[in-house]
């Protein structure tokens, strides 16, 4: 039998026994779910997943879009599965029956998109970029701007991106020089050069609607000067009928690593008289604003690379129950037949690693969209608050370890199958190609490590990483009352500590000393609390899977809990000790990286 | 024209099933249960008739425990306008899941009844015929092809070496086969439209149908595993073996 997809029972574990996706249902804005219409539109994402994505994952790879310096060429396929995708309400769960959405919770949501992007892997950025631009303008356009782009987008007849990187600025947005010049009829004129744009040309859809960043003349410089405007691909009409070609042009497509579902372009805005914009929101708003389609796209980025992580797991899983390779140290009989590849203890480690983290990360992910869901519609307003500080905290982590530790995952699946891993006859060397974009897209690894240590640190007197210890405190206390576990939330609580002193060293050194070396080593704090924070989330899932057992369940659910436990384990005993020596590099404001010189390389 | 379409809830088909340790029964506690495949086909030939103009109503029909409901869910968000659950926590053997079937389709009146051949768990084949033959109705099985017109119902059935077809005078019960048509999956604002499309409950006890099984079982093991192979010292020896010990050859 074929590998599934995605282990569904795990799934499930997470949205209903460790998360409570069904008591969002209590709420108005989800009162017509039940655990019946998760189901059911799960299993649609399923089967949509193995009709239309599954038989063309690899030709997809294998075929990536091409550039006749007119069009964007790809496979026809590619837009059947979109279609389908759109068609089958896929592509708009979350937004509101109104508009042609199905209400549902992010959580409930996430899940059900999983079994696409599994599948799918890079053909789902285009829906996905799609709604979180209708989100944006939904959140800061007026209500003109939402009836005339969000409307058709959400009908899946538009497509949407964002345009933020430049030639000169990626990392540095502060530099972007896109112009925009104010017309008398309240519209702009857009000009300048965009690249690594997501989306940015394709004929998927009928239109695409730009949200571009540029700066209005005579603005600020850095980022205080930096307003958002929405660019279509081809004017509207009043009617809602399409008008001329905008000036926007499709300079070229990249050729990427991975991700070759998504057709990666340099757009060219007013190359004659300059692209036609439409401010949403105020001038010089404009980061403010993005951040909100960033915030969502983190989440999307770290969902995707956990996916990624848990689908190759399962591949590489299925391949081990079934390839008979070599013997056991213990077995000196030559006639013997060999045992299934599982049976040995280092392919066993490999695959418990990519368990410990892929589910691991995604149990995150899924954390993650619960706050998102709380910050909407939880029923009082200090909850809503609490989920919001919380979010904005974790977002850092949420984006960043799925996509430091997917890749690896997915690289493991890779040296489980040995060469047959390396061919592109079985598909985990493309999840690992997929996957290695996602630490860089949307901040990278450095950018996200300064933005938790810098920012979300400090902000607010403490008061995100103190609503994060708090959290952690909370699953301590539980965790301590049932034997099988209260040795991990033991350990947690070290390493808390740990994570407690190594902040207030670099707090300390960041405020009196030398603010480039303090924050030299960032990315050692990231990975120091964002294993801190998995093995948090490990906990929790270990204190449903103990309390689980205790109740003698089906022989089958036994296995489950049990593995768990052993994942737990594993991450206890392998994983979360790595913390000290970060914490002592961290603590020593060791300057080996600072002090090297450009010369001595 | 008024279409009734039976729906069973049955394990899914992805799921390997074991026999419990002591043999009573099918161990299916934990496992994910689905509509039966042959009556989605069921559901989705009903569907295509309404889309054609062909049928003005389709009344999804399932007996079992309540959670056949969910099942019932499914047939609706795939097209059936309403659905009746004969609630019953009994094991309802074909016998009473046809007599069911008679009480509602007095209720209903029905032109067509479109059901699965059979069902993956019971593998009967039955519930159809014992229909026919309950109600007098004409029944069209196996189909491969169903066209509707004045007031008859042609449907081609998969025989034994071809096709044959037949042609039956509605009301008429037709049960399909695997290559009827590819069911659909249902999409989102279907799923959530069919939860407020109206399910009737009902009881066979309600509907006068006595539910005591007529059959007794005795033991379920699973199928013995397979032997290792051997190897033959000549093509004598292997022929004597196709002889005496296989005895396919004589």
């Amino acid at each position: 039998m074929a590998a599934p997809i995605l282990n569904t029972r795990d799934l499930e574990f997470m949205l209903y026994e460790l998360f409570d996706a069904e008591g969002m249902t209590q709420r108005p804005r989800y009162a017509d779910h039940s655990r019946e219409t998760f189901t059911a539109a799960m299993d649609t994402s399923r089967a949509v997943a193995e009709k239309y994505m599954l038989p063309i994952r690899q030709k997809v790879d294998t075929n990536e879009p091409t550039f006749d310096g007119k069009n964007v060429h790809m496979l026809p396929e590619i837009k059947t599965a979109v279609q389908a995708v759109i068609d089958s309400g896929l592509s708009s769960m979350t937004a509101d029956y109104e508009l042609g959405g199905m209400q549902m919770p992010l959580i409930a949501a996430n899940a059900t998109g999983a079994y696409l992007s599994a599948a799918g892997s890079t053909m789902m950025g285009y829906t996905g970029l799609t709604n979180a631009n209708c989100n944006l303008i939904e959140a800061h356009g007026t209500q003109a701007q939402i009836d005339k782009w969000v409307a058709p987008m959400r009908e899946g007849r538009f497509a949407g991106t964002m345009a933020m990187t430049e030639p000169g600025a990626g990392s540095g947005l502060a530099d972007l020089t896109t112009s925009a010049v104010p017309q008398e009829d309240g519209t702009y004129r857009v000009s300048g050069n965009k690249i690594f744009i997501s989306g940015g040309d394709h004929e998927l859809n009928e239109n695409i609607v730009h949200l571009v960043l540029a700066r209005v003349k005579g603005a600020p410089k850095g980022v205080k000067g930096i307003s958002l405007f929405i660019v279509p691909k081809f004017l509207v009409n009043e009617d809602g009928s399409l008008g001329e070609r905008n000036d926007v042009w499709l300079a070229g497509l990249f050729h990427k690593m991975g991700g070759r579902g998504q057709t990666s372009c340099a757009l060219s805005f007013g190359e004659k008289e300059g692209a036609v914009a439409y401010l949403v929101g105020e001038e010089n708003q404009g980061l403010r604003y993005m951040f909100h389609m960033m915030n969502e796209a983190r989440i999307m980025v770290g969902t995707a690379a956990a996916v990624t992580a848990l689908t190759g797991y399962q591949y590489s899983l299925d391949y081990a129950k079934e390839r008979p390779q070599g013997r056991l140290a213990s077995c000196k009989d030559p006639h013997s037949a060999p045992v299934n590849i599982i049976k040995h203890p280092d392919v066993r480690r490999m695959l418990l690693a990519q368990k410990a983290y892929s589910e691991g990360a995604y149990a995150l992910c899924l954390l993650g969209a619960q706050l998102a869901d709380d910050e909407r519609t939880a029923p009082t307003e200090e909850e809503r608050k609490q989920a919001h500080l919380l979010l904005d905290f974790l977002t850092p982590i949420i984006k960043s370890w799925p996509s430091e530790y997917g890749p690896r995952a997915n690289s493991l699946a890779i040296q489980v199958m040995g060469g047959h891993g390396y061919i592109n006859e079985h598909p985990v060397e493309m999840f690992y190609r997929d996957n290695r974009l996602n630490p860089i897209h949307e901040g990278t690894y450095g950018v996200q490590s300064l933005d938790l240590l810098a920012r979300k640190v400090p902000m607010g007197g403490m008061a995100g990483y103190q609503a994060c210890l708090a959290e952690m405190e909370k699953t301590i206390n539980e965790a301590s009352t049932d034997a099988a576990v209260a040795g991990f939330a033991k350990e947690l609580t070290e390493a808390i500590q740990t994570l407690k002193s190594t902040t207030e060293v670099l707090l300390g050194a960041m405020a009196e000393k030398n603010i480039d070396l303090a924050l030299a080593n960032s990315v050692k704090y990231l990975e120091l609390f964002g294993n801190v924070v998995v093995a948090w989330i490990w906990l929790k899932q270990g204190i449903v899977a103990s309390k689980a057992l205790a109740g003698n369940p089906h022989e089958d659910d036994q296995k489950f809990y049990k593995g768990k436990l052993q994942a737990l384990k594993y991450f206890y005993r392998f994983e979360l000790p790595e913390i000290n020596v970060w914490s002592k590099i961290l603590c020593d404001l060791d300057d080996t990286t600072y002090e090297m010189q450009e010369e001595w390389f | 024209m008024k279409i009734l379409v039976a729906v069973k809830r049955v394990v899914d088909y992805n799921v390997k099933v074991r026999p419990k340790s002591d043999g009573t029964d099918v161990d299916i506690a934990n496992a994910k249960m689905s509509i039966n495949p042959f009556c989605e086909i069921a559901v989705e030939e009903a569907v295509r008739l309404k889309e054609k103009g062909v049928a003005t109503e389709i009344v999804a029909v399932s007996m079992g425990p309540k959670q056949s409901q969910e099942q019932i869910r499914t047939a609706m968000a795939l097209g059936a306008d309403r659905g009746i659950l004969v609630e019953s926590d009994d094991a309802l053997e074909p016998l009473a899941v046809a007599k069911c079937l008679k009480a509602i389709i007095a209720n209903e009146s029905p032109d067509l009844v479109i059901m699965g051949k059979q069902s993956i768990d019971g593998d009967n084949n039955q519930t159809g015929q014992m229909l026919g033959a309950l109600t007098s109705m004409p029944q069209g099985t196996f189909a491969s092809e169903v066209e509707i017109a004045d007031g008859k119902a042609k449907v081609t059935r998969e025989i034994d070496g071809g096709l044959q077809t037949v042609e039956l005078t509605l009301p008429a019960i037709v049960t399909t086969d695997l290559r009827l048509n590819e069911p659909r999956y249902a999409s989102l604002p279907n799923i959530m439209k069919a939860k407020k499309k109206p399910l009737d409950t009902t009881t066979p006890a309600d509907l006068g149908v006595d539910t005591a099984p007529r059959v007794q079982t005795l033991k379920v093991e699973p199928p013995a595993e397979r032997q290792a192979g051997i190897k033959v010292a000549d093509v004598a020896e292997l022929v004597d073996k196709l002889k005496n010990e296989a005895k396919v050859i004589s």
